[in-house]
Formats: structure tokens, C-alpha cells, sequence
């Protein structure tokens, strides 16, 4: 298939001098324009799909930028997850091969698969193969129980949201996400596409660390969550950044934090932008106030068009997604609107986030779905069944717990020797959580409860919002 | 109990619980060194609620980071009166 569309990622390299940063090193993006990351191999890796499971950041830019293009799928494995989900998701994208770097943990699920190292070291090429496909783009979803869900995007549909290609002679993009999820990609590709640097985040760096980082490569443009924020809002090292352009996403930004950034950066535009792995950025809120205004549902906007039903958003978009692969589920309506699952509700011409319908919980960006824990809390030999639910948090969101109700044997410990029994289950029960559940999803606090209401239906009632 | 060894106690625990180092807690430490993350807090101000029955961070109108552990042990003697 012939390219029709926009440049390949490598083709929007220069003319001028760019990196990409993270902690360690730096990556020199014009010596990609004609040299590699890849040892050369680009050719051999041409219409093949191929798995992107490099354990760095920087190594997956360079990557991506090489391989767009070229391969014909690209799927990008999101850092924590689970190695237990590698042998479908590599059966259902149908990979024939996995680009690693010198840290990635090896999986016998990459066994039988072609191996390709990443280096953040470009080397000079004698040859590269030219641009020649429209390359799928695969994302993994956070918000799923069992094998995340897989869903396709194209580079044109990515960036559609800032489509015009200007260069911005002194704009220094950074952001606290990692760019293999959706709201990191979307920064990653605007830098490429706008000729900026990028200031990459790494795991396990200290907060204060980053901060100077961030300030001393310039950064005016950061991105993040809102926990993001608040934990940069408690380091003595804030003063450190002066961003232009402060951006918050991918959780509910509430009045408090949109307030507290405006007062630490007087100078910069704060806004908020609503996006989703599958919907695609849908919109930017930049008059400081949480919610987003009611007319943004009732005209089309950038092509974007919104409509709330039975209580949740909806989007139409160029810029979405175009399906999911691995499973028969469809990714949008008959006429094409994603149910995002965030519920809305409208108070004085304006719509404000209200939670996530079927009762999932956002911990700081990451979902969680409360069946998969009571799922393992369940599991426990004394009890009988539990109800998980978000409770309001001010420094993440919300943060997850758990009311459990006992069986026969675990009632008998709530009656003798004064409760000590019942602290020593629900210390068991944490226990398990811990052993088997990411952190993020492991119950801040379990409350034994008599009794759960149960509905007329035989399912156990849930409070949302 | 002062609030202050209770809010002592809770992140030792919590620490512990975690997986995490704990920095010996003295007033000028900065929280972000004290080795819990974001969710370290989220579930110290949690459990905290539990335990002193205010939870400051959401019932002031206006939005307050503690960059210290004395800020922080601060923020709750002043949210418990």
C-alpha cells in the first residue's frame, strides 16, 4: 500500500537541532534521518507487525520514530503490565516480532518471536528503507479486566488534534506520563510533528530530580494527571519550572488543583483537555474552571461531536479510534459514537465529571474495575461476599475499599477473643490482595459490614458518582 | 495518641505495607523523600480520616500541599480542633 496521508514520524525530523531527553542520557533526533536505532534491520521488519516492548522510554521513541512506516503493525506495551497477558496479546495482534533494549526482561511468550534491540545509541546507516505504509498504531487500555483491550489507531488519527504543522522555534514539551499510554503518545507525536525537544519522565526518579530536570532543559510546555500535579505542587523543588502551558488530563481536574496551579504559575495558561484511548482527544478547557461549558455538546467542535446519553459522554471523532482487535466488541455505536463511560451531569450550562459508570474507579489515572478485586477478596475462605468501591481521595482522585461481610466460619471470629481474629482476616485478606493485585488496586482500608443489598436482580447494589 | 505519632504510626505501617523504606521522620523532612508515592499518601490520608475523623486536604475550601512532614503533621492538628 502506498502512503497517501501525512509524513512517516522520521520524514518530520528537522531541519533543526532537537533531542529527546530522559534521566540518563539524550538522543540526537537528526542523526535519525539517516542512521538507526535498530542496528540497521529496518529492512527485514518491513510490513511485519511487530510488538514494542523496549523497557525505556526513550528506546520506544526511537523506535516508533524508525518504524512508522515501515512496519505494518506496531503494538505498544504499556509499562506494569502484567508478563501473564503477553501470549494473548501477541496472538491477538498477530506479531511476528518484538523490538526490545538492553534492559527488557526477558518472557518465554517472546520465545518463539524474531528479536530486535533498540538502542538509544543512533548509528550512521548506510541504507534505510524508505516510508512505503500507512503502519497501524496498537494502544493497550488501563481501564480493562483481564487482557487489556487493543485498539487501533493511525498516526493521522493521533495527531489530528494539533494537524497543522508549525515549528515552535522555543517550545520544549515535556509530560509526567509515559509516552506508551495514550495521553504520553499524543505529546511524543506533537513534539515529532512540531520539531520541539521532549523531556521524557523515567521511572523511580525522584520527584525533585525531575523537577530540576525539567527546568534546566526549559521545558514550557508539562503535561499530566492531576496527581501528577499535586505531587509536583508538594515538592520544594516547584519553584524550579516556569512552564508557559500547564496541562491536566485523564482524570477529573477539580476546582482546587486548576486553582493551586494557577497561583503557582500566574503567568501560564492552565487548561484541562478530556481524552480516552479510545475517543481521542475530545477537548481543551482553558477557562480555568473544572467541567467543560454545556455548548461544547451542542455544536460540532473541530469535528468532534459530543452527546450526552443516559448519562454518559459520547464522542464521535476523526480523532478515535478505529477498532479494537483480539475481540468481536465494537468500539463505537452504529453511528459512530464511543460511550466513553464518564458520566456527566449538567448544573448551571455546564457539564461536570461525576465518576465512571459501572463503578469504575480511577486511581490517579489507572482504572480500576471493583469485581476484579472482590474477585480475589472472595477468594478468602471466610468470606462470604464483598462490595469494592472508590472512595474520594485528595491526592489521587480516589482510592480504592472494600466492605466484606463474613461467612459462618469468619463470623465465629468476629464474636471471640474481642476482634483480634477479625483484625488477623483482614490482615489476611490485604495480604492476598497484595500478593496478587497491582498496588494501586489493593484496598487502602476493608470494613466487615453485616450484610451487602443485595438487588431484586440477585446483584450486589452499587452507589456510583 | 498525638496526632502526630498516630500520623508516625499510619506511615510506618503503610511503608511497611508498601514495600517502602521509610525516612527517619523528622519535622524538616521533605515528604516526597520520605519513600511513599502519590498512593502512599492517598491511602495515609485515608486511613487517617479513619482514625482522627478529618480528613483536612478535603474539607479546606482552599487546595494546601505540604511540602515537610511538619507541614504535613501541622495541616492535621490544625484540621482536628
Amino acid at each position: 500500500m502506498a502512503r497517501t496521508e501525512a509524513p512517516a514520524l522520521r520524514q518530520c525530523i528537522g531541519p533543526a537541532e532537537r533531542f529527546l531527553f530522559d534521566r540518563h542520557t539524550r538522543a540526537r533526533l537528526l542523526d535519525l534521518t539517516d542512521g538507526t536505532s535498530l542496528a540497521g534491520r529496518l529492512a527485514e521488519l518491513a510490513g511485519k507487525s511487530l510488538l514494542v516492548a523496549t523497557s525505556s522510554q526513550l528506546t520506544t521513541a526511537l523506535a516508533l520514530i524508525e518504524l512508522d512506516g515501515i512496519a505494518r503493525r506496531l503494538t505498544i506495551l504499556p509499562p506494569d503490565i502484567d508478563p501473564g497477558h503477553f501470549a494473548a496479546i501477541i496472538a491477538g495482534a498477530d506479531i511476528d516480532s518484538v523490538v526490545l533494549d538492553r534492559n527488557s526482561p526477558t518472557n518465554t511468550a517472546f520465545e518463539r518471536l524474531g528479536r530486535v534491540i533498540c538502542t538509544a545509541d543512533v548509528a550512521p546507516a548506510r541504507q534505510l528503507p524508505a516510508p512505503s505504509r500507512i503502519t497501524e498504531w496498537v494502544m493497550l487500555t488501563s481501564g480493562t479486566t483481564g487482557v487489556p483491550k487493543m485498539v487501533v489507531h493511525s498516526v493521522a488519527g493521533l495527531t489530528a488534534a494539533f494537524s497543522q504543522r508549525k515549528i515552535d522555534d522555543d517550545v520544549v514539551w515535556a509530560t509526567f506520563y509515559d509516552i506508551r499510554r495514550y495521553g504520553g503518545l499524543q505529546i511524543f507525536l506533537r513534539a515529532v510533528l512540531g520539531g520541539t525537544s521532549l523531556v521524557l519522565s523515567s521511572s523511580g526518579e525522584p520527584v525533585v530530580e525531575h523537577l530540576e530536570r525539567l527546568g534546566r532543559h526549559g521545558v514550557s510546555h508539562l503535561l499530566g494527571t492531576p496527581t501528577h500535579w499535586r505531587r509536583a505542587l508538594m515538592s520544594p523543588a516547584i519553584g524550579k519550572i516556569s512552564p508557559r502551558y500547564v496541562r491536566l488530563s485523564g482524570e477529573i481536574a477539580d476546582q482546587a488543583i486548576l486553582d493551586s496551579l494557577r497561583k503557582a504559575f500566574p503567568a501560564a495558561v492552565v487548561s484541562h483537555a478530556y481524552a480516552s484511548t479510545e475517543a481521542g482527544v475530545a477537548f481543551e478547557v482553558r477557562d480555568g474552571l473544572a467541567g467543560f461549558p454545556a455548548e461544547f455538546v451542542e455544536r460540532v467542535r473541530d469535528g468532534v461531536e459530543m452527546k450526552v446519553l443516559e448519562g454518559s459522554l459520547r464522542i464521535r471523532s476523526p480523532r478515535a479510534a478505529t477498532r479494537y482487535i483480539g475481540t468481536g466488541a465494537a468500539l463505537s455505536d452504529g453511528d459512530g459514537f464511543v460511550d466513553t463511560g464518564d458520566v456527566v451531569e449538567l448544573r448551571d450550562e455546564r457539564y461536570m465529571f461525576a465518576g465512571r459508570r459501572g463503578g469504575i474507579i480511577n486511581i490517579g489515572g489507572l482504572k480500576v474495575h471493583p469485581e476484579e478485586v472482590e474477585a480475589v477478596i472472595n477468594r478468602h475462605p471466610q468470606v462470604r461476599m464483598s462490595l469494592v468501591r472508590g472512595k474520594k481521595n485528595p491526592i489521587t482522585g480516589a482510592i480504592v475499599i472494600a466492605d466484606v461481610v463474613l461467612n459462618e466460619t469468619g463470623q465465629k471470629s468476629e464474636t471471640s477473643d474481642g476482634g483480634r481474629d477479625l483484625n488477623r482476616v483482614k490482615g489476611e485478606i490485604l495480604q492476598h490482595c497484595r500478593d496478587v493485585l497491582p498496588r494501586y488496586k489493593v484496598p487502602a482500608a476493608i470494613s466487615i459490614v453485616p450484610a451487602l443489598d443485595v438487588a431484586a436482580t440477585g446483584k450486589l447494589v452499587r452507589h456510583y458518582g | 495518641m498525638s496526632v502526630k505519632l498516630t500520623i508516625t504510626r499510619q506511615m510506618e505501617e503503610i511503608a511497611q505495607e508498601h514495600g517502602k523504606i521509610l525516612a527517619p521522620l523528622r519535622d524538616d523532612l521533605v515528604l516526597l523523600d520520605s519513600g511513599l508515592d502519590s498512593l502512599g499518601f492517598a491511602v495515609l490520608v485515608a486511613r487517617l480520616e479513619d482514625k482522627l475523623g478529618v480528613d483536612p486536604f478535603t474539607a479546606s475550601e482552599e487546595a494546601v500541599f505540604p511540602v515537610t512532614f511538619g507541614d504535613f503533621v501541622k495541616v492535621y492538628e490544625n484540621g482536628a480542633h
